[in-house]
């Protein structure tokens, strides 16, 4: 039991620690056609996130090898359910990897514009569409009890579904542009600054309007009721746009930044905790609910992998923050003539 | 079609596009490294700016190996999802455990790599390249005993209705899996070594760079000569350890029907399934087929008909593809082999120059004809002799998976003409500092 709630909370830290790394490289993708006007301004987004951005992505391929190794059950089910919109999500982050490789390669604008496209779509679409996946988990997915799927594509697609992807493109469009008023200058840091400011009512509005909305379509708070000192977490979310706001308005864009990074976080446990011990609930009938007890793998497999996450994370988290810190500073005209990057 | 076979098919066509990018990642990594360090160590100009121009189209194909990647990860869930519910205990903490100790040191370092030119000292900018080329080699290793557990399953008790884990220490010494390493990573090895010869002929056909593409010729021929020894004395032992696990996809390898001792070695034949024989058969040595699968003469091999029919893997893409990677197999040793007495005289050797150009897609055929042999051989189980493939496919609708084959076809193949394109052409461009180099 403590082993499998142990893993439930691991698997709910990857998702989290993917969408606060990698979701601020889909905001930027999102935001590149508003406000990359000129080349130059092209050029500093892609180098704003350049040298993280594979490396952001990785945490995705780990939620999901974390997924088939703790909870194969919910592995099965959750993608071979989420078919159509997990494809759409893998072909999207497809194209966005390759565009970063790809535009600067050949001087033609008719090529660049082809991949300027891809930077956008392969950003916007699985910022969005993550959203609509777990706002749909958050509700409950129509599967039966052998596992099949028993809805399409446009079932995914229901009011409270695309508010959460509303509300996860928001998130992450702030912490990208957060992102760029750090590691840009001139110009486009200060449209980007502006951007955040008036993104920010925005945000909180549709931030306010999920609430509302979990607490009707979906039984989350459940859990909250019960335990009532969990309502911490969501506080968490809350401090944290209000930090926002606040740092914002001092021109204090990292502590903004990790300001938005934390109401990302606190926004995924919100829902994690929510669920809690289910993974991947059925709306036909809670009794086909994929649970963290009922799906997970052997006490052995878990074991191990156990001791092979609590070995090497902190490794991973090392370097990568070594690797934030090297590339901390405002990108430089410099940097952008060094013939070898993007 | 049924979804069986489309996912056979995706599957088969999202993998084997993946490794037409993989095997470079894995070579070129370490060869790019090499060429850093002796920069660093003699300070010679040349090897920067060999560092630079192999580095670039290491790049090129990196970036198509990383997202080809992405779908294969996911593929397991989505298309298997029956194989993953009855495997993931012991098969999804291999995929774990290669993200976590291996995936996230390549994608961070090689960020580093390509953006760090001036933010860190020479020693530690080429530190960061071996990293990189190391953590490639390492997610190679554990992809490879993932693959090795779905023919040769160890380590295992089947309990709840699915494979459980019981041995650890089984299942990442696995025979199979480790004979598939010491096979396939000297084979990227080798066909990283016949890129950089082929395209340095390129540039000594034009005589252009002569010293630079000299340098890089050399270093991709001892390479070359070392790994392509090293692929056929892995590849036979590999056989042999295929004749006693798998015995099927021997038979069906040789396209053997009968059943005998001193079984003998065609040359050339004709496979023919519905009547259980072969149509022409030319050249049988006898004996020869004992000797390679026992290392004995007089052993006995297991023939198709001795097979029940609903065991057998497809003998025609066995057969030929096996072929086909024994006959290259043979061929890569001659090439570097004369290579290496032609190397004081490259220049005026044009033919051998335009065979090695030639040759560039040779180990590329080689590899996927081991892939196709080692996957289709294995027909029709999905995990040997415990999960047939029929019986692991995902319940969902036949127009979703049709809709994303052709996806992965159109989609793929238009990055697979653009990347090409890019190597080829940078390929061609030669390296940047022209002027002062030649
Ligand atoms: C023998 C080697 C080998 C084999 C058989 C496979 N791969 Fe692979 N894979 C690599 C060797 C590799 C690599 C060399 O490590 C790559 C190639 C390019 C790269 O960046 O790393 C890679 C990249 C790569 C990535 C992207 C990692 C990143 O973002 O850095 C994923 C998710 C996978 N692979 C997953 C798979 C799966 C699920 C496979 C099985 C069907 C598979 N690979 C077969
Ligand atoms: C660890 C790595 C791999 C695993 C776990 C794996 C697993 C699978 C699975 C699940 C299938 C589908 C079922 C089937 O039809 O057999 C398959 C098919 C196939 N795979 Fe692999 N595979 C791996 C690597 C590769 C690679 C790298 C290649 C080649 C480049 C390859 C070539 C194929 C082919 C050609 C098929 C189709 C076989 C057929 O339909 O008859 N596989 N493999
Ligand atoms: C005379 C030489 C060779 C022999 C006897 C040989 C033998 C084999 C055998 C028996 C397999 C099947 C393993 C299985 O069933 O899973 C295999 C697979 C394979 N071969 Fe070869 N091979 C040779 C040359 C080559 C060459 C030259 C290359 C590439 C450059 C190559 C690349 C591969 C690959 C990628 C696989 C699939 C992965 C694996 O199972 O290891 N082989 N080889």
């Amino acid at each position: 039991m403590l082993l499998q709630s142990v893993w439930f909370f691991l698997w709910g830290l990857l998702w989290a620690v993917f969408f606060m790394t990698d979701g601020f490289d889909m905001g930027i993708g999102s935001l590149y056609p508003l406000l990359g006007k000129s080349e130059r301004d092209k050029h500093m987004m892609i180098h704003a996130m350049g040298p993280m951005w594979d490396g952001n992505e990785v945490w995705l391929i780990t939620a999901g090898g974390v997924t088939f190794a703790a909870f194969p059950l919910v592995y099965a089910v959750m993608f071979s359910s989420l078919y159509s919109a997990l494809m759409l999500i893998l072909f999207a982050l497809i194209l966005r990897g390759v565009s970063f490789e790809f535009r600067n390669k050949v001087e033609s604008a008719a090529w660049k514009k082809v991949w300027d496209t891809c930077i956008f779509l392969g950003s916007f679409l699985p910022a969005l569409l993550f959203g609509v996946a777990f706002g749909n988990i958050f509700q409950g997915i129509p599967f039966d009890g052998d596992g099949v799927y028993q809805g399409t594509l446009l079932t995914l697609l229901n009011p409270y579904g695309l508010l959460a992807g509303v509300l996860f493109v928001c998130l992450f469009v702030m912490h990208g542009a957060l992102w760029l008023a750090i590691r840009t200058d001139g110009d486009l840091a200060e449209r980007a600054a502006r951007l955040a400011g008036k993104l920010w009512p925005v945000l909180t509005g549709v931030a306010v309007v999920f609430l509302v909305a979990t607490f009707i379509f979906t039984s989350l708070y459940d859990n909250y009721l019960a335990t009532p000192v969990l309502f911490l977490v969501p506080l968490v979310a809350v401090a944290g746009l209000v930090g926002i706001r606040y740092f914002l308005m001092q021109q204090a864009f990292f502590k903004a930044w990790f300001s938005s990074a934390a109401t990302i976080v606190a926004c995924t446990f919100f829902g994690v905790i929510g669920l809690f011990p289910s993974l991947f609930p059925s709306s036909i009938d809670t009794a086909f609910s994929l649970t963290a007890f009922n799906a997970s793998s052997s006490p052995l497999t878990l074991q191990i992998m156990l001791i092979v996450v609590v070995l090497f994370i902190p490794v991973v988290l090392a370097y990568q923050i070594w690797a934030y810190k090297l590339f901390s500073g405002k990108v430089t005209d410099d940097d952008l003539a060094h013939e070898e990057t993007y | 079609m049924d979804v069986v076979m489309l996912s056979r098919l995706q599957f088969a066509a999202a993998t084997m596009f993946h490794f037409l990018f993989v095997p470079l990642t894995l070579g070129l990594s370490a060869l790019v490294a090499y060429m850093e360090t002796r920069y660093v160590k003699t300070g010679d100009e040349t090897y920067l700016n060999m560092t630079k121009f192999w580095g670039k189209l290491f790049l090129i194909n990196f970036a198509l190996g990383v997202v080809t990647g992405i779908t294969l990860e996911f593929q397991f869930g989505t298309n298997w999802s029956r194989y993953s519910a009855y495997m993931g205990d012991i098969f999804g903490s291999l995929l774990a455990i290669e993200a976590s100790l291996a995936f996230f040191l390549e994608s961070t370092f090689i960020g580093i790599w390509i953006f760090g030119w001036k933010k860190l000292s020479k020693k530690a900018h080429a530190t960061v390249m071996w990293l990189v080329a190391g953590a490639g080699n390492i997610s190679a290793v554990w992809i490879l005993l993932a693959n090795g557990w779905m023919q040769q399953p160890v380590g295992f008790t089947i309990r709840n209705g699915r494979a459980e884990l019981t041995d650890f220490l089984a299942v990442v010494t696995n025979p199979f899996g480790l004979l598939e390493i010491v096979h396939t990573i000297p084979s990227a090895f080798l066909l990283s070594a016949f890129f950089i010869m082929g395209i340095s002929a390129w540039h000594l056909l034009k005589k252009e760079h002569i010293d630079f593409f000299t340098r890089s010729f050399n270093i991709g021929l001892v390479v070359g000569l070392v790994t392509s020894l090293v692929v056929v004395i892995t590849g036979d032992l590999h056989a042999v350890h295929v004749t006693r696990t798998q015995p099927a996809k021997l038979a069906a390898m040789e396209s053997h029907w009968e059943t005998q001792a001193q079984a003998p070695i065609v040359l050339f034949a004709i496979p023919d399934e519905a009547n259980e024989g072969n149509k022409i058969e030319i050249g049988s040595l006898p004996g020869v087929l004992s000797f390679l699968g026992h290392h004995d003469f007089n052993a006995t091999v297991t023939g198709l008909r001795d097979i029940p029919k609903d065991e057998r893997p497809p003998v025609l893409p066995t057969f030929v593809s096996f072929r086909t990677m024994v006959a290259l197999g043979t061929l890569f040793p001659l090439l570097t082999i004369v290579g290496m007495f032609l190397r004081k005289r490259l220049l005026e050797s044009r033919w051998y120059l335009w065979t090695m150009l030639l040759a560039i897609p040779l180990p590329y055929l080689a590899m996927e004809m081991g892939w196709v042999l080692a996957e289709v051989g294995r027909q029709p189980w999905i995990v040997y002799g415990l999960l047939k493939t029929a019986a692991a496919a995902s319940p969902i609708a036949e127009a979703q998976v049709m809709t994303t084959l052709v996806g992965f076809i159109l989609v793929y193949g238009l990055l697979g003409i653009a990347g090409f394109y890019l190597i080829a052409n940078f390929a061609g461009k030669g390296p940047q500092t022209a002027s002062e180099n030649s």
